[in-house]
């Protein structure tokens, strides 16, 4: 039964490390397979989840970590503190875990100013406040001027998850629904404009928020399938990710996905596609159809899901990709991005 | 208005393509020249809706796409040069050349940046006076006039670390080529709205007068597109063959004159290779002897002595760029040839046919039983 | 093969040859060299930084009334009334 799926395009790991290899899209995927997956399989690692679930005394666990390597380490809206800090809890709670506990690694560059980490530690500690969890262990280390971006943090966090909760690609079933929290590429065009150096002149903020009380509002739902927070890659790669894992087509249209008028004005004016722009603070949820309403409904009294809507439904379509329906009523395929997007003239 | 919205709207789309079902009697290639439209039209889907009445061929207005090797292979060379910066647009950083690319050569500690407008590549330069900034130009009539006018910036600075190595290609003299090439089959042409601000639409009748084919100057919104390819049939139906104008919001017939005179001023037609076609009568622009000093391939010229540049034989591009060929029909797409690992320009830039395949086409590609 | 937007003019600098723009709610200085008569207010359309051409509101609005006023006549003449976009 446990037959393995053959990736569509077989490739071979390239000689070296591209920046591609860290956007989420194609070559993400194809290093994460061909190699971690290779080396350290077991059946935690392969579910291929946000987070992995543990057995454990009283109830399983949830364990995840994530590196934070942001430039620019400040940004409208937040900083690679409260980022680190919202990004691991996030991953444990869209698992359905109770975020516990936290570990936090810094590599600092050499000569970055103290103030800056006085102030993203101020974040971070904020930040696990909100989410009610206890930075309980760390490490320092300190790199060479020109090494690092500032400061690189990498966070790791335990949760717990409450009985009768198994949420998972797995359960998708065809005729589910997909529900968005709200808008989408809001982070990553807050951090482009000073990526890119070109002077545009915004309001962007990012939407770097804690997930929790969104997820908490809607747990007991049984009909909850699947979780996730789109961030690296946005929207579209984690349909991708949803539908590979299940086997199914998720399909949005493209009238529901809500952007934010100046992140599609940014996103115009340089050519590059928002629903691949990242997400901090963003939901996506798969739920039984006749469950939709209320989980809308709930997620709507939160603050950050205030803008929550249907944006699609799952098919038998297209097996294990994504797709969209154009505002013409076509549908396409929503491809893994092959390479970081770039502005372009043409 | 806001100009853009307006040109979305669904039910406009829905009565339009109504009308263009009920008006193409019999099947129609259109060519839409611009790569903007082809991304477009993938984009919102017209190519499925209209289908199969309407078959669009996608023209060679991708200037990254066209850009010969060898200046990519030039710009390279630049980019090894010490105290030597290259500016160019986003798009022209993962084109690849004999054997590496701008972003390979910014890996390995190049001093390559991305700039958003010409006159950001000057500001380079002013700010780093013990560099040379060599600005990497590309572009059509559209980005020609803008590419020209911070050379007269960099004079009126008194810049002398300043200058440009450039592939300026344009719009009729390839037209007027594929019409001439009797393996091309096009029956009318969607002509590029964005070029159409600068040159207007005299450039292009004929396009209707000596070869008889219809055209419209599009605007980019799926229901610009949808409008132009119902004037096409309108036209079709009624006999005529004529250079309409459905973006009349933003072209004039007589264009954008001044802009228009910055580019004679700076730039005079030569002889231009057009990667994968060939070389192509005066359908380039190259700097004028007056602003020598401001010409990279002048400037530095001991220093761009290259063996010939290799291109892929395995890459069709050429016959793809004509819209003879579809990708489909190249041995190399999707297996060797893929976005990730390009081997052909029409895969590199976002606008290339090729690249708007792979990540569009997957339906059809499905249908045809092509997933490779 | 051109990626240009439109974009409304806020301000103009620089003793004419600069304008302060919005496209979509984000601005950016784009100059006016390759352009004549501009006035705050108006809507261009930018390409590379550059003003390229003033776009026409009457034009605009013509274009979408023609297509408006075709439909509807032809909805009409076909089912006899009613708005086409019901």
């Amino acid at each position: 039964m446990e037959e393995r799926r053959t990736p569509p395009r077989a490739h071979t790991l390239p000689e070296t490390i591209q920046l591609a290899h860290g956007t989420g899209g194609r070559l993400t995927h194809q290093l994460i397979e061909q190699l971690f997956l290779e080396y350290f399989r077991n059946p935690y690692l392969e579910g291929m989840n946000d987070q992995a679930i543990l057995p454990g005394e009283g109830g399983r666990l949830a364990m995840s970590t994530d590196a934070f390597v942001v430039k620019p380490y400040r940004f409208p809206g937040g900083n690679i503190g409260d980022l680190a800090v919202n990004g691991t809890v996030n991953d444990l709670v869209v698992g359905g875990a109770t975020p516990l506990y936290l570990s936090a690694s810094f590599i600092l560059e050499e000569g970055l100013p103290v103030r800056d980490l006085v102030e993203v530690v101020e974040s971070m500690a904020a930040a696990s406040a909100v989410a009610g969890v206890q930075v309980v262990t760390g490490d320092t280390k300190v790199v060479e001027r020109g090494s690092a971006d500032g400061l690189y943090i990498t966070t790791s966090g335990i949760g717990r998850i409450p009985e009768g909760i198994d949420w998972g690609p797995h359960r998708i079933r065809e005729g589910d629904v997909v529900i968005l929290s709200g808008s989408v590429g809001d982070h990553g065009a807050s951090v482009m404009i000073e990526r890119f150096e070109m002077e545009f002149d915004t309001q962007i903020e990012s939407d770097t928020a804690c997930l929790r009380d969104l997820v908490e509002a809607v747990r007991d739902v049984p009909g909850i399938r699947c979780m996730r927070d789109p961030t690296r890659g946005g929207l579209a790669t984690t349909l991708n990710e949803l539908s590979q894992s299940s086997g199914l087509n998720l399909r949005i249209r493209e009238r529901d996905v809500p952007i934010r008028d100046e992140v599609r004005g940014l996103c115009e004016a340089l050519g590059i596609d928002p629903l691949y722009v990242a997400n901090e603070g963003k939901l996506v949820c798969v739920v039984a159809p006749e469950e939709a309403e209320e989980v809308v409904r709930r997620m709507r009294r939160v603050k950050e899901g205030r803008e929550a809507r249907i944006i699609g439904e799952v098919t038998g379509e297209l097996p294990g990709l994504a797709s969209l329906e154009t505002l013409l009523g076509a549908v396409r395929v929503l491809d893994l991005l092959a390479v970081e997007q770039l502005p372009r003239i043409c | 208005m806001k100009y853009v919205d307006e040109y979305r709207d669904p039910a406009m789309a829905e009565h339009l393509i109504e009308e263009i079902r009920r008006l193409a009697e019999e099947p129609i290639s259109i060519m839409e020249i611009c790569g903007g439209h082809t991304h477009a039209i993938f984009r919102a889907g017209i190519d499925q809706v209209l289908e199969p009445q309407i078959r669009f061929l996608h023209g060679p207005g991708c200037p990254v796409c066209v850009t010969p090797i060898e200046k990519i292979d030039r710009a390279i060379a630049l980019a090894r040069r010490p105290k030597t910066i290259i500016a160019t647009y986003g798009d022209m950083l993962r084109v690849p050349g004999s054997e590496s690319t701008l972003l390979k050569e910014k890996a390995k500690g190049a001093q390559v940046k991305m700039v958003y407008s010409s006159l950001d590549a000057v500001a380079l330069a002013e700010k780093h006076p013990d560099f040379e900034v060599v600005f990497f130009a590309v572009g059509f009539e559209t980005t020609i006039p803008a590419n020209g006018f911070s050379i007269l910036r960099a004079r009126e600075l008194g810049l002398r670390n300043y200058s440009v190595l450039c592939n300026h290609v344009l719009v009729p003299p390839v037209i007027r080529f594929l019409l001439e090439d009797p393996d091309v089959q096009i029956d009318a042409f969607i002509g590029p709205g964005h070029v159409g601000t600068v040159v207007g639409s005299e450039d292009y009748r004929f396009i209707a007068e000596e070869f008889g084919r219809p055209v419209v100057i599009s605007g980019f919104e799926p229901n610009d597109i949808l409008q132009s390819v119902y004037m096409i049939l309108k036209q079709r139906q009624e006999g005529r063959r004529q250079v309409e104008i459905q973006y009349s919001r933003a072209v004039k017939p007589e264009g954008n004159v001044r802009a228009r005179a910055v580019l004679n001023r700076i730039f005079e037609p030569v002889d231009q290779e057009w990667r994968g076609i060939g070389t192509i009568p005066r359908s380039g622009m190259a700097i004028r002897e007056e602003f020598r000093d401001y010409d990279a391939e002048f400037k530095f010229q001991s220093a761009l002595t290259l063996s010939p540049a290799q291109e892929s034989p395995a890459c069709i591009c050429g016959e793809i760029t004509k819209g003879v060929k579809e990708p489909w029909q190249c041995e190399s797409f999707g297996t060797a040839c893929t976005p990730d690992n390009p081997i052909g320009t029409c895969m590199v830039s976002s606008e290339g046919t090729c690249a708007a395949y792979y990540k569009y086409q997957f339906l059809k590609r499905a249908a045809g039983g092509m997933l490779g | 093969m051109c990626l240009a937007v439109p974009g409304q003019i806020l301000s103009i600098e620089g003793e004419g040859r600069t304008a302060m723009v919005d496209m979509g709610g984000v601005k950016r200085r784009v100059s006016l060299e390759l352009l004549d008569d501009v006035r705050v207010g108006q809507y261009v359309l930018v390409h590379v930084g550059f003003a390229l051409q003033t776009i026409d509101e009457a034009e605009a609005r013509e274009t979408l009334e023609i297509l408006e006023t075709y439909f509807r006549e032809e909805l009409e003449a076909e089912t006899g009334g009613g708005d086409p976009r019901g």
